[in-house]
């Protein structure tokens, strides 16, 4: 069964999501990648604001193509999450709920979904074409000299999305594979 | 004896490299799209399977849109074979190739993801070059191109080792399928895996790279590489890591063997790794 899920998350639908589940992804989500992380993180350091309200908030690990005319956006698949492993906990810790990325974090991400009750989504890796046709608006927010890795915020309807890590400490990866494994 | 020469203009090479990047990032061949379906009529899991119909779908709007399969339209990685009777005019081979990448990537609509320094400023070159160019100059009076754009995440996931001849054919087989296992979900499973093995630490990894510009599924002519090849592919798709590393038997869609004379106390292995976009296209001038 595929799960119906809107932005901004709450701890209620966090609770509700478990490794494995599909999902379909419809509301306000954020891009941000390596280069807008590593800026984000000196604004926390100087006690300044981030350039959206993370609380709730949901990012999307993409630097997406660049749009032809009369597209709303480039193809936008997610980019390995991993690169943002140092930041992410000290984004939860803010309020931050929900990351779209694709493969595999860290110990201290799991630790920190668990803690925070937030929740890691994959994205389909190699399906950008297929993305961008479930974002519906795009309106730069901060970094645009940063070019695809500039945030951006993307209004999304019934993007494609499974859950990899709940707030539970599961894992569809390991467990996934666990299932199939001969060798 | 009087050898005629070939004049080529530099132009002509910069207007194929510029449609290659173009129609490589968003025409994956119809034979690739076949294996997919291929690999979903066998796939075990139900997930893995709807995954796969996925990506067969984003594949084909990738093609009637003309926008690219994936965002990671990759740094360009240009082949050339430059027969020794051209003389190309009107400009240098590099400028050439680079003035295709950057009106490919910029009129494609592609993203640029090159980076001028590694290390300390990582700016943005805005025009994806520069490219990464392996010429070869070989018989003839024509100029053969493949570009074939690798994307990050599956790169990043690639290796090499510099194994001892006593290693023989088993630990060759253990690094591939150890390299695949620790790669996991991270390349976008369904993966192409290129290997290269012999010649010295540089070319070996030259090799594996090559190895993943030829047809999806093809088999290396010597039959005991190609047997290596399906025994590999095997023994991948039995690590159950599945499509995008949710689990199932669709974890390689091929392996691709490419070997090379080397030095009598060494046996260089190189695997790289990519993804089920894996493009790339040629073609002669
Ligand atoms: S590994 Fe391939 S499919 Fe995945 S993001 Fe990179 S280029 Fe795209």
């Amino acid at each position: 069964m595929v799960k119906k899920v809107v932005t901004p998350l709450t701890n209620e639908t966090v609770a509700d999501l478990k490794a494995g589940d599909s999902v379909l992804l419809t509301g306000y989500i954020y891009t941000a990648r390596d280069a807008a992380h590593k800026r984000m993180m000196a604004l926390l350091d100087e006690g300044k604001k981030l350039p959206f309200d993370v609380n709730g908030a949901t990012v999307f690990y993409v630097g997406p193509a660049p749009a032809k005319p009369g597209h709303v956006i480039g193809s936008a698949g997610p980019t390995t999450s991993g690169r943002m492993d140092t930041y992410a906990p000290r984004l939860m810790e803010k309020g931050l709920k929900g990351m779209i990325g694709k493969g595999k974090r860290s110990q201290d991400v799991k630790d920190a979904i668990v803690k925070n009750k937030a929740v890691y989504f994959a994205a389909l890796g190699g399906a950008g074409a297929l993305g961008a046709k479930c974002i519906k608006s795009a309106r730069p927010v901060a970094y645009e000299d940063l070019g695809p890795e500039a945030i951006v915020e993307l209004f999304v309807e019934d993007f494609p999305l499974i859950v990899v890590n709940d707030m539970y400490g599961h894992d569809a990866y390991v467990e996934g594979r666990a299932k199939y494994e001969v060798r | 004896m009087e050898h005629k020469v070939r004049q080529i203009d530099a132009s002509l090479v910069t207007d194929e490299i510029e449609r290659l990047c173009i129609s490589a990032n968003c025409n994956l061949p119809e034979h690739n799209l076949k294996m997919i379906e291929d690999a979903m009529a066998k796939e075990k899991s139900p997930l893995g399977r709807q995954i796969l119909e996925n990506l067969l779908k984003n594949h084909r709007i990738a093609r009637e849109e003309q926008v690219p399969a994936c965002q990671d339209t990759g740094l360009a990685v240009v082949f050339i074979e430059v027969g020794q009777e051209v003389h190309i005019i009107n400009g240098s081979l590099e400028d050439a190739i680079n003035e295709g990448v950057r009106r490919g990537y910029k009129n494609g609509y592609l993203r640029k993801s090159a980076v001028f320094d590694p290390v300390f400023d990582r700016k943005n070159s805005d025009d994806n070059t520069p490219a990464i160019i392996h010429t070869r100059i070989v018989d003839g009076d024509r100029i053969a191109i493949t570009v074939a754009p690798k994307g990050g995440g599956a790169e990043n996931m690639s290796a090499l080792a510099m194994l001892t001849p006593a290693a023989g054919a088993e630990g060759i087989k253990r690094f591939v399928v150890d390299t695949v296992s620790k790669a996991g979900p991270n390349p976008c499973p369904p993966i192409v895996v290129g290997v290269g093995i012999g010649g010295t630490f540089d070319k070996v990894t030259l090799l594996a790279k090559k190895a993943l510009t030829r047809t999806m599924g093809s088999h290396n002519p010597d039959p005991r590489y190609a047997a290596m090849e399906d025994e590999l592919l095997e023994e991948i798709n039995e690590l159950g890591i599945g499509p995008q590393g949710f689990g199932g038997t669709t974890t390689a869609l091929a392996v691709h063997i490419e070997t090379y004379a080397c030095h009598i106390a060494s046996m260089p292995v190189a695997v790289n790794i990519n993804c089920h976009v894996c493009p790339h296209e040629s073609s002669v001038i």
